[in-house]
């Protein structure tokens, strides 16, 4: 019972790490009907920035600097794929997140090469009991900052301008260009977001249990794609749940590893993608993803 | 008209040499309601790059193919073995890219999944060529089938395996397909690493060679064979089986391309909508374009294990998928000849780096630390970079260059083209 509670926390844990990037995904999907595979070398620029800089400022401003620098870079992005290829297909432009992906994660991959870069936060390896269950600080501190993020993420989208503007750009880009909606600013702006969604995640990806940020970190934003596709790929709301779910998957592979050695060792790295694949199976846009509609 | 074409797509007189073929001359009647709006990337999968309007000289373009042909037959004459293994890994690359241009390309079916495809041939040759071997936690599956059976069937396994996704690749589009092809990967790796009686684990399998009737394309049996006094070890006779390959594979996707099908897929990439009011069955057109690229990418999987002679599952992750999504982009989408230029690019690269590493400013030779970028760094680098510059200054890819259209007479108003419009496959109707 203990173990299962424990297990239980770490999903949610991961869920919320999860959820960070999931809803990166959502909100550049919504915002230019782009699939970002790029995402994880912005998430690894994030973190790699955070852990450079954390020992001259001090830990919250090197997440702020992070944080600031990969929405940057995720801007960029966008004004190359506006700019460059103005009105070519979205397959194209998908294509396009993976040569910068490719660019950006070779670069980074070399500056790190086989370190483990500490991030400087300040939970260390500490850990806090509640009764009789064991739980790391630093999953604490994620569940708590996401939660925090994530619910200032869905105010603004529910209450600000840019939410009102990026919410009909995403129901009808033409009806909203013409009511004097600038879509490429919505796009540029949502693409900062989530380029800045993606560093905070990458601080928690690297904290403890983890040893710390290495060249692979940013393969984990890859475990968030089947997240955001489980939950549909058009929907904030989808994200949470899908990272919920994926991230409890992920755990309770992890913890019962030795009960489920029957499906081989590794398991738990390929334990999302076969929910996935279950969930897709019955609902091809995912859970709440909307279906697609053909006008003729 | 027989024909199901949904789309305006210019079309070029079709070389056809018989003449009984009329492509679409006359243009069909559009489907009420259906505003055509041909993608940017000018690909007609009808006659691979002409200009029309110009007659031009066949003769001259069958002199340069033959010349072509001419030169890679004789190749393994004049050249060292690393060139032939290059030149068999890039054959091997342009079979595979044809396949998923099929997919990707021609009928719009993003698939992160090819490198699965490729290990599913690849380890289904040696799993049906090999003798069983072996005992306890060592033994080593295998039905001892002759070579040439194994590869035929190893074709035909990754076809099936292709086949068994379709309940899932069927109903997914877009974005959600990409991203279950990519478990198709992950699920592999994984099944790879825990099957080790078949695929010998982490460690991989040694490759049985192929033989045909006691000719054996290794170096050995018959020993020291020489044509013309050039010795001709298992490279240079690997050689001519990969031509072979390539040369078969070239045109089944070309005659396919060129005729009723080709078209079909072009149809269902521009408007599912669109397609299936023009009478294409979409489901099973979908579904055999994800079998006849599996089979492409089987082929290109087994000949890649002959080559290596040894297949281990590192090799087909997901960076080998996105190498071939970067060789069908570099090459051009929709277009064969540009799959297979595309392929030679992105495989040569970082053979090419690694061996004249030396001689290059800013590169330091593997296995030494520097300053300087390793070799397979560099490749990535300016592949990466190329797959960006293409999508941006030639949307067409090589192809594309190659027909030399000049850039901005789209078919479609810019108009049209400045909301890329999600959900919806054709522009709104403006009723009045």
């Amino acid at each position: 019972m203990i173990k299962f509670a424990e297990t239980v926390l770490n999903g949610f844990a991961l869920g919320s790490v999860y959820a960070l990037i999931a809803l990166g995904f959502v909100v550049i999907f919504k915002a230019s009907g782009v699939m970002n595979f790029a995402h994880g070398s912005l998430l690894l620029f994030g973190g790699y920035v955070t852990a450079r800089l954390h020992d001259a400022i001090g830990f919250i401003p090197a997440v702020l600097v992070g944080a600031a620098l990969a929405a940057a870079l995720a801007g960029l992005v966008q004004l190359l794929a506006t700019r460059g290829l103005r009105g070519a297909e979205i397959h194209t432009l998908t294509i396009l997140t993976i040569g910068v992906d490719v660019l950006l994660s070779t670069e980074l991959n070399r500056q790190i090469g086989a370190d483990y870069l500490t991030m400087g936060d300040p939970w260390g390896a500490d850990v806090t009991r509640l009764g009789s269950i064991t739980v790391a600080d630093a999953r604490v501190a994620s569940i708590v900052v996401a939660v925090v993020v994530i619910g200032a993420f869905f105010a603004a989208f529910r209450w600000s301008r840019w939410g009102l503007s990026m919410r009909s750009a995403a129901a009808d880009p033409e009806a909203a260009a013409l009511m004097g909606i600038r879509l490429d600013r919505v796009r540029l702006i949502a693409w900062c977001v989530a380029g800045a969604l993606a560093a905070v995640a990458a601080v928690f990806l690297a904290a403890f249990p983890a040893p710390g940020l290495d060249r692979t970190t940013g393969q984990i934003a890859l475990s968030a794609f089947p997240a955001a596709i489980l939950g549909g790929m058009d929907s904030a709301v989808g994200a949470l749940v899908g990272s919920l779910v994926i991230g409890l998957t992920a755990a309770m592979a992890a913890g019962y590893q030795n009960e489920l050695s029957v499906l081989g060792a590794g398991f738990p790295d390929v334990a999302p993608y076969l929910v996935m694949v279950l969930v897709l199976l019955v609902r091809p846009t995912g859970l709440f993803g909307s279906k697609e509609l053909t006008r003729v | 008209m027989s024909d199901t074409r949904a789309t305006a797509e210019p079309t070029e007189p079709a070389e056809t040499t018989e003449p009984t073929e009329t492509t679409g001359i006359t243009e069909p009647a559009e489907p009420a309601g259906t505003v055509t709006a041909p993608t940017a990337a000018p690909h007609s999968p009808s006659a691979p790059g002409r200009r029309s309007g110009k007659v031009s000289p066949r003769g001259r373009r069958a002199a340069t193919l033959a010349a072509g042909v001419l030169v890679l037959l004789a190749l393994p004459f004049y050249v060292s073995s690393f060139w032939l293994q290059t030149g068999l890994f890039a054959m091997a690359a342009v079979i595979g890219a044809i396949g998923l241009n099929l997919l990707s390309g021609t009928t719009g079916q993003l698939s992160l999944g090819h490198a699965f495809f490729l290990a599913v041939g690849a380890y289904g040759y040696v799993w049906l060529a090999s003798e069983p071997s072996g005992t306890g936690y060592g033994s080593r599956y295998g039905l001892g089938l002759p070579p040439v059976l194994a590869f035929v069937l190893a074709i035909v396994l990754a076809g099936a395996a292709g086949g068994l996704f379709s309940p899932i690749s069927g109903r997914l589009r877009g974005m959600y397909l990409g991203i279950a092809t990519l478990a198709l990967v992950f699920l592999g790796h994984h099944m790879m690493l825990n099957a080790p009686q078949v695929t010998g684990g982490f460690n991989g399998r040694s490759v049985p060679p192929l033989d045909i009737l006691g000719f054996s394309f290794t170096d050995t049996s018959p020993d020291g064979l020489t044509v013309i006094g050039v010795p001709f070890g298992g490279l240079e006779r690997l050689w001519y089986v990969g031509l072979a390959l390539v040369a078969v594979a070239w045109l089944a996707a070309h005659n396919l391309l060129r005729g009723r099908p080709g078209r079909a897929l072009g149809a269902v990439r521009d408007s599912e909508v669109a397609a299936a009011v023009m009478g294409v069955h979409l489901t099973r057109y979908r579904a055999s374009a994800f079998i006849i690229s599996s089979m492409y990418a089987g082929a290109a999987g087994a000949l890649l294990a002959l080559v290596f002679k040894r297949v281990v599952p590192d090799h087909f992750g997901l960076l080998l998928s996105i190498d071939y999504l970067a060789m069908i982009v570099i090459g051009g989408l929709g277009s064969v000849g540009g799959a297979a230029c595309g392929a030679v690019f992105v495989a040569l690269i970082p053979h090419l780096l690694t061996k004249y590493a030396d001689d290059l400013p800013l590169l330091t030779a593997p296995g030494t630390t520097g300053s300087g970028v390793s070799p397979g760094d560099a490749a990535r680098y300016l592949y990466g970079t190329a797959i960006v510059l293409v999508l941006i200054f030639a949307p067409g890819g090589l192809a594309g260059l190659a027909r030399r259209r000049p850039r901005g007479k789209g078919d479609d108003s810019p108009r049209t083209r400045r909301f890329p419009l999600r959900n919806r496959t054709t522009p709104k109707e403006h009723t009045p």
